[in-house]
């Protein structure tokens, strides 16, 4: 019988796939709009005004495609407030995660608020989008959200 | 203030990377070490008697643990194999190149491997190999171990003796 | 509709992070405990199915080299679902309906341990809005949790409680990864993970299997004892938008206990997977589940969490106090995706002769 290492055997082992998707007209004119710094949303089966744009109702499934332009500034749902960031995080320091609901639309979007400090959040503040330097049309053209009021 | 770009936007990249630690586990460990070692150990299936190599601790036909090891020949021979023409970055090996399923000395499954020393025109079934190993300070828990099989230069091995483990 | 029964359960004796066996090493002795507990031997049992996930194992197609420790010769009819174990336990439910079998192995396993479940689990997120920001799951239940204290008149005192009363559950199971005897005030001071979650109110790291053995009508009434019927099953999922969402309640597991007939009589044992201490707060609503129940007695996902297992663990845990003769009747639920989004309920129960 050979003897039987106590010591483990493993390896680092690296997935990775460079994805590039095809997103569609209703998704595509979402992101294009937000290439050209403006947020759309889209008419959902009773009226509401959906965002991020989605192709299909999210209660009734009927297909979508009335585009309604709304604000890029809006209101926290709910938040949490992330102390230590992991390296794939939208903020090196700190931050939020936010639901936001923006002016003019009737559902809320998740993303990041750089509010310096847990204690400057609140559910119900107002918060505006801070776009990035260059954008190409994909989700991280909006760099992050900041606090309307300032500090 | 970007420049107005007319055409919409039809694609997105979203690359995603995942990092793992794997570990060989219980069988897997106790085979690449003994790989280390210039040998090779099957585990035999306490029911039906198979050796599997390299063993993953359960028998695939009886669904239990097998625990018995047993020390292999490191050499055996060809059941299958394919000629590949394809290059891929990285490849250690010219093409073409022959990979084919070797059946070691008793074991019941046969394991993959590179072989060479030969034209590959000329590998055929039943056809005895040998592996050929790194020198002793490169040998570590992989089957990297060995570098490839040769040819042994002993008549091919009859249909029959491999036909049922192919 | 076929009357279907748990038979027997197993699950792994220590769901720590093991680093020296590989998923077919956990598995192999679960599921053979299984199989030898339900005394059906295994090359007659009908039916197998399993869950488990290629992104926790970092392989495609890593769920079939599980099937070297089922014994697939001669070949079986097998199925798998890239979901946790209880889904393969209503698939298998729904296989029996068809009477050319009576009985089927359901397994379950992963090892959360050997990649990273906060990233791997971000990718289940919608892949144009949210994904690309790679919110881990601990992040997106806080805005779950936070959502739920503000506007339900729940504290983080509720939530130290559910931790405190499962740790202390869980020092009686002998498979728990996590026990203790803390108290709330202790559970409070600790420092926030994600606010206004702490790391007690997540889930541990956990590694491990489960298997559970069904059987039919005169099967399982000669093989058990006490077999736990299953009175009622189903499942259902609310939208993957999280901002369309009220995330203070879930309409699915609403929906599925309502199928699934759980308030069709008292409830004394509820097995839920609420990986997150504030989920058992939406859960408890959701199914319509009082303080006359014993929640989450194994501990619950908070003290032993094999993604892809836990959930069959819960009808496994459920089922055995069936079996065991201390519960009449009692719900398991799962759950899958973030917020309490994809959610299955199972209601069981004993019956005379």
């Amino acid at each position: 019988m050979p003897e039987a290492s106590p010591e483990v055997l493993s390896a680092t082992h690296v997935l990775e796939y460079p994805y590039t998707r095809s997103v569609g007209p209703i998704i595509g004119r979402f992101l294009t709009a937000l290439r050209e710094r403006r947020i759309e949303g889209v008419r959902g089966s009773d009226g509401r005004v959906i965002v991020p744009a989605v192709e299909y109702d999210p209660v009734t499934s009927e297909p979508t495609g009335d585009f309604v332009e709304v604000g890029q500034s809006g209101v926290v749902t709910t938040w949490a407030w992330v102390y230590q960031p992991r390296p794939k995080h939208p903020l090196d320091q700190p931050f939020a995660w936010a639901l936001v609901r923006l002016d003019g639309a009737d559902t809320a979007m998740l993303h990041a608020v750089d509010a310096g400090n847990p204690s400057r959040m609140r559910t119900g503040m107002r918060v505006r989008v801070r776009w990035r330097a260059e954008t190409v049309g994909e989700i991280q053209d909006i760099e992050c959200f900041e606090p309307e009021d300032p500090a | 203030m970007t420049e107005p770009r007319t055409e919409p936007v039809r694609k997105i990249r979203t690359p995603i990377r995942l990092d793992y630690t794997m570990t060989a586990g219980e069988a897997q460990s106790r085979f690449l070490r003994q790989i280390a070692n210039r040998k090779i150990f099957g585990q035999r299936c306490p029911e039906c008697e198979k050796v599997y190599v390299p063993p993953r601790g359960s028998c695939p036909t009886c669904g239990i643990a097998t625990r018995d090891e047993v020390e292999l020949a490191d050499q055996g021979t060809v059941t299958t194999f394919c000629i590949v023409n394809i290059p891929f970055a990285g490849a250690a090996v010219e093409v073409p190149y022959v990979c084919a399923s070797v059946l070691l000395d008793g074991a019941d499954i046969t394991l993959f491997h590179l072989v060479q020393e030969v034209p590959v025109d000329e590998v055929r079934m039943g056809m005895r190999v040998e592996a050929v190993w790194v020198p002793p300070e490169e040998r570590g828990p992989t089957l990297e171990s060995i570098k490839h099989f040769r040819p042994t230069g002993e008549p091919d091995a009859p249909y029959d003796a491999y036909k049922d483990r192919m | 509709m076929r009357d279907v029964a748990v038979v027997s359960f197993a699950q792994s004796t220590s769901f720590a992070p093991d680093p020296l066996r590989n998923e077919v090493e956990l598995l192999l002795p679960v599921m053979n405990e299984a199989v030898e507990r339900s005394g059906i031997p295994k090359k007659e049992i009908g039916f197998t199915v399993s869950g488990s996930c290629d992104y926790l194992a970092g392989a495609p197609f890593s769920f079939v080299s599980a099937l070297d420790a089922v014994g697939a010769w001669p070949p079986i009819i097998e199925s798998h679902v890239e979901m946790d174990g209880a889904w393969a336990l209503y698939e298998a439910w729904v296989r029996l309906q068809v009477s050319d079998i009576d009985s089927a192995l359901v397994y379950a396993f992963g090892k959360s341990s050997i990649g990273d479940t906060n990233e791997i689990l971000t990718l289940q997120h919608d892949p144009y809005y949210v994904a690309p920001l790679w919110p881990d799951p601990v992040s997106i239940a806080a805005l779950q949790a936070r959502a739920l204290l503000e506007s339900d008149g729940y504290s983080e005192s509720d939530l130290a409680n559910i931790v405190a009363r499962s740790h202390k559950s869980a020092m009686s199971n002998s498979s728990a990864q996590r026990t203790s005897e803390t108290s709330v005030e202790q559970l409070l001071s600790a420092p926030y993970t994600v606010s206004p979650l702490r790391e007690h109110d997540c889930p541990p790291v956990s590694d491990g299997a489960a298997a559970v053995v069904l059987a039919t009508g005169d099967l399982a009434r000669r093989i058990s004892e006490r077999p736990a019927w299953i009175a009622g099953i189903d499942h259902r999922i609310d939208s993957h938008s999280l901002g369309a969402r009220d995330l203070t309640s879930s309409p699915s597991a609403a929906l599925a206990a309502r199928n699934a007939g759980a308030n069709q009589g008292p409830v004394d044992v509820a097995e839920l997977h609420a990986q997150f201490s504030h989920e058992e707060l939406i859960l408890r609503r959701a199914i319509g589940l009082d303080n006359g129940t014993a929640f989450n007695p194994s501990g619950g996902p908070l003290c032993a969490n094999p993604i892809m297992a836990t959930g069959l663990i819960r009808i496994g845990e459920a089922a055995s106090r069936i079996m065991d003769g201390s519960a009449s009747r009692a719900v398991a639920h799962a759950s899958s995706g973030p917020c309490l989004q994809q959610n299955l309920v199972c209601v069981l129960e004993a019956r005379d002769g």
